[in-house]
């Protein structure tokens, strides 16, 4: 199998990390603040994929799948919390919610 | 018989507990009952003791009450010492105490607060027969600060009034100067002697100080400042005055006939001491001595007629220091029980004028007043002849024993008798001024004034009036007292000499009479003189000494209380919390809620602590 260098594969999920990170940081919905989340846990998730093929360890593949369920747990829970925070008020932009502002 | 005396503080201190558990819920009645009759009693049992001490024939006795305290070789007593110088003070306080409780009952009659009145005055008795009585100095002391705070409670007796208040802390915190020079020369006589009996140390001193040696000066010296204190003498005389804020009753007892000559029983007590320092003992005449002229100047310029009695207080017991000075002990204790009761006697006369006037007290606005105030005007006639020491009243012999044994003082001695003759014809003026003022001219006020009626008030007034009249003829017993001083002697004066003692206060009652009295000669014309309205004003407000004080003493202290007004302590801890506060707002402002500033804060966080983990 042509390998890949493993310098590529930890570049790329950099990349995806720093996306979703910006995504986090600017989005002002709360939907597209969720989903770059997603990004980010995804870009973890391919650092992990990459280093256990590096060292030919399952253990890459195990937090694999444990970010995964990480993950729908997360949406599950945070879609939640998005229903519940659009029902009380109206809108689902969260620089509304400043109000644990001190 | 002698050993009743522990009964004599007994009975005002049962009076006290009394008066004071029932907290004023006695009615007037049996209050007063109480009141005057504890001290009646006390009377008795003293009328009673002076006669079988008197018949026994002893120097002194003493009476052991209990141990107070006992701890390494300090063993005050509570004891009760009588010679003949208690003797004269337990009469004094009692007899003049019992006339005054009884004229107050009528006095303070209309006062709501009359139970609390002779619940003070009960216990300041107490405490004065405790003063006179204790034979060991720290007992003596308990009974000088008791005195001290009784002062302090009945002259702010009305205390709605804030002048009242400030008259009595003045008197408090005047007094406690000269009280705390007096501690340290406890301290000092106890850490030199070993003892604190009046006796044992006096002995004690006489043996193991010379003459004229450093230590007896310095204790003497400590011992005259709580007694200038006390007796209101210069350099601590401010304070008298502005204790006439007190009621009437209060003037006569404490400020006039028996606290304020606490000053003079405790020199007279510790004389011994005052004989070894020679030096110390010619300071007390000449402190005597200027105060009675200095006050005799402020009384001629007053217009409130306590004030002008204050003064003269201050004034007479300037005679007594005077006396004590020149070695007169005998003269200045005869000097005290004389004008304690002609002081008491125009006290009350004032207190009976005050009050059938509608508590007036400036004298101008009274005038004409001898056929209203026909008793009022006979106290005023005959205590003030014996103020000015009229022949053959009770204060010209008393007075003639100081200003003669003044004149026999080596060197020194006839500039005292001088000073003292003077002080006696401004005594003559002031007292005449006050009398000529009241009772004669024109009526100037309260036109229709009717004397207050009463027993109660009418009887200690005579009675007074009968002592001030023949007081100079009750033999004090104090020879035995004073014997190892100076022998008592003949005293040999030039006819000419105790001329001018009897003619100059009688030409300051004809001063008085000349301006006062007839008219002939006008006060106003001498005050349009150039300089003496300014001279009136300085002699008016006690030689300025109030002033002085507070220049030099009170407004440095509220000028640094208003600078530490902010405690400089304090500004170090107020410090701390003010970093701590800013700190605080400081972090506060991370807080902002929005999860995008939380969200990059923790990725700044985790990057700065990789790049260290990376780095290191």
């Amino acid at each position: 199998m042509g390998a890949i260098p493993v310098e590529h594969g930890l570049i790329l999920a950099g990349i995806l990390f720093s996306l979703g990170l910006i995504g986090v940081l600017t989005r002002r919905n709360i939907v597209f603040v969720l989903m770059s989340l997603e990004v980010m846990l995804n870009a973890c998730g391919l650092a992990f994929i990459v280093a256990g093929s590096r060292w030919e360890q399952a253990d890459g593949q195990i937090m694999f799948v444990l970010i995964l369920t990480l993950a729908a747990a997360e949406v599950a829970v945070g879609l939640g919390l998005i229903i519940q925070m659009y029902r009380r008020f109206q809108t689902v932009d969260i620089n509304v919610l400043s109000e644990l502002k001190g | 018989m002698l050993d009743l005396i522990w009964l004599l503080p007994t009975f005002p201190l049962l009076g006290f507990l009394i008066l004071a558990l029932a907290e004023g819920k006695l009615a007037k009645g049996p209050a007063g009952w109480i009141g005057a009759g504890s001290i009646g009693l006390s009377f008795v049992v003293a009328a009673l003791v002076a006669v079988s001490f008197l018949q026994s024939g002893l120097e002194s006795h003493t009476v052991p009450i209990w141990m107070w305290m006992s701890v390494a070789g300090f063993d005050p007593g509570i004891n009760l010492y009588l010679d003949g110088l208690s003797l004269v003070m337990i009469l004094v306080i009692t007899g003049v105490g019992f006339l005054i409780h009884v004229y107050s009952t009528g006095y303070m009659a209309d006062d709501p607060d009359f139970s609390r009145f002779f619940c003070y005055m009960n216990l300041f008795v107490f405490a004065m027969l405790l003063l006179v009585l204790g034979d060991n100095l720290l007992l003596l002391y308990l009974g000088w600060e008791g005195v001290g705070l009784c002062s302090y409670l009945l002259i702010g007796f009305w205390y709605d009034d804030p002048y009242n208040g400030y008259a009595a802390r003045k008197a408090f915190v005047v007094t406690r100067v000269g009280d705390t020079a007096m501690a340290i020369g406890l301290f000092l006589l106890f850490a030199q002697l070993g003892t604190l009996n009046i006796q044992d140390m006096l002995h004690a001193a006489e043996a193991e100080w010379a003459v004229g040696s450093a230590l007896p000066a310095i204790t003497a010296l400590l011992l005259l400042g709580g007694a200038v204190g006390k007796s209101a003498q210069l350099p601590l005389q401010t304070w008298l005055p502005d204790a006439m804020a007190g009621p009437t009753p209060i003037s006569a007892l404490i400020h006039a006939a028996t606290m304020v000559t606490a000053g003079v029983y405790l020199i007279a007590r510790t004389h011994t001491l005052f004989e070894l320092a020679p030096n110390v003992q010619l300071l007390v005449a000449w402190v005597g001595l200027i105060t009675l002229l200095m006050a005799g100047f402020t009384a001629m310029t007053q217009n409130d007629i306590k004030r002008i009695l204050a003064y003269s207080t201050v004034s007479q017991i300037g005679y007594m220091f005077l006396g004590l000075g020149v070695g007169a002990w005998s003269g200045a204790i005869f000097h005290l029980m004389t004008h304690a009761f002609f002081k008491a006697l125009l006290f009350l006369g004032a207190g009976a004028v005050i009050l059938s006037l509608h508590h007036e007290q400036d004298i101008f606005r009274m005038g004409a007043k001898r056929k209203q105030l026909p008793v009022g005007f006979l106290c005023f006639l005959i205590g003030g002849l014996a103020l000015t020491a009229f022949p053959y009243t009770s204060g010209y012999f008393s007075k003639d024993e100081i200003l003669i044994a003044a004149l026999e003082v080596e060197g020194q001695g006839l500039w005292l008798w001088l000073g003292g003759v003077i002080g006696a014809f401004f005594t003559g003026i002031y007292t005449f001024r006050l009398f000529f003022v009241v009772f004669f001219g024109e009526s100037r006020g309260h036109h229709d004034a009717k004397e207050v009626k009463g027993l109660n008030i009418a009887l200690p007034l005579f009675i007074l009036m009968a002592l001030s009249l023949f007081g100079g003829w009750i033999p004090v017993p104090l020879d035995a007292v004073f014997s190892h001083g100076a022998e008592h002697e003949e005293h040999h004066i030039s006819a000419f000499m105790h001329g001018v003692m009897i003619a100059l206060p009688l030409f300051g009652i004809a001063i008085s009479y000349l301006f006062y009295g007839s008219g002939i000669l006008s006060a106003e014309k001498l005050m349009s003189l150039p300089g003496s309205r300014a001279l009136h004003r300085f002699w008016n407000s006690g030689w300025g000494m109030d002033r002085l004080y507070d220049f030099l003493f009170v407004n440095p202290f509220l000028y640094l209380a208003r600078v530490n007004a902010k405690d400089i302590i304090d500004a170090f801890y107020d410090m701390l919390a003010a970093l701590s506060r800013a700190g605080h707002l400081l972090i506060v402002r991370t807080q902002t809620g929005y999860l995008r500033w939380y969200v990059l804060s923790m990725a700044a966080g985790l990057v700065a602590l990789i790049s260290v983990g990376v780095l290191l």
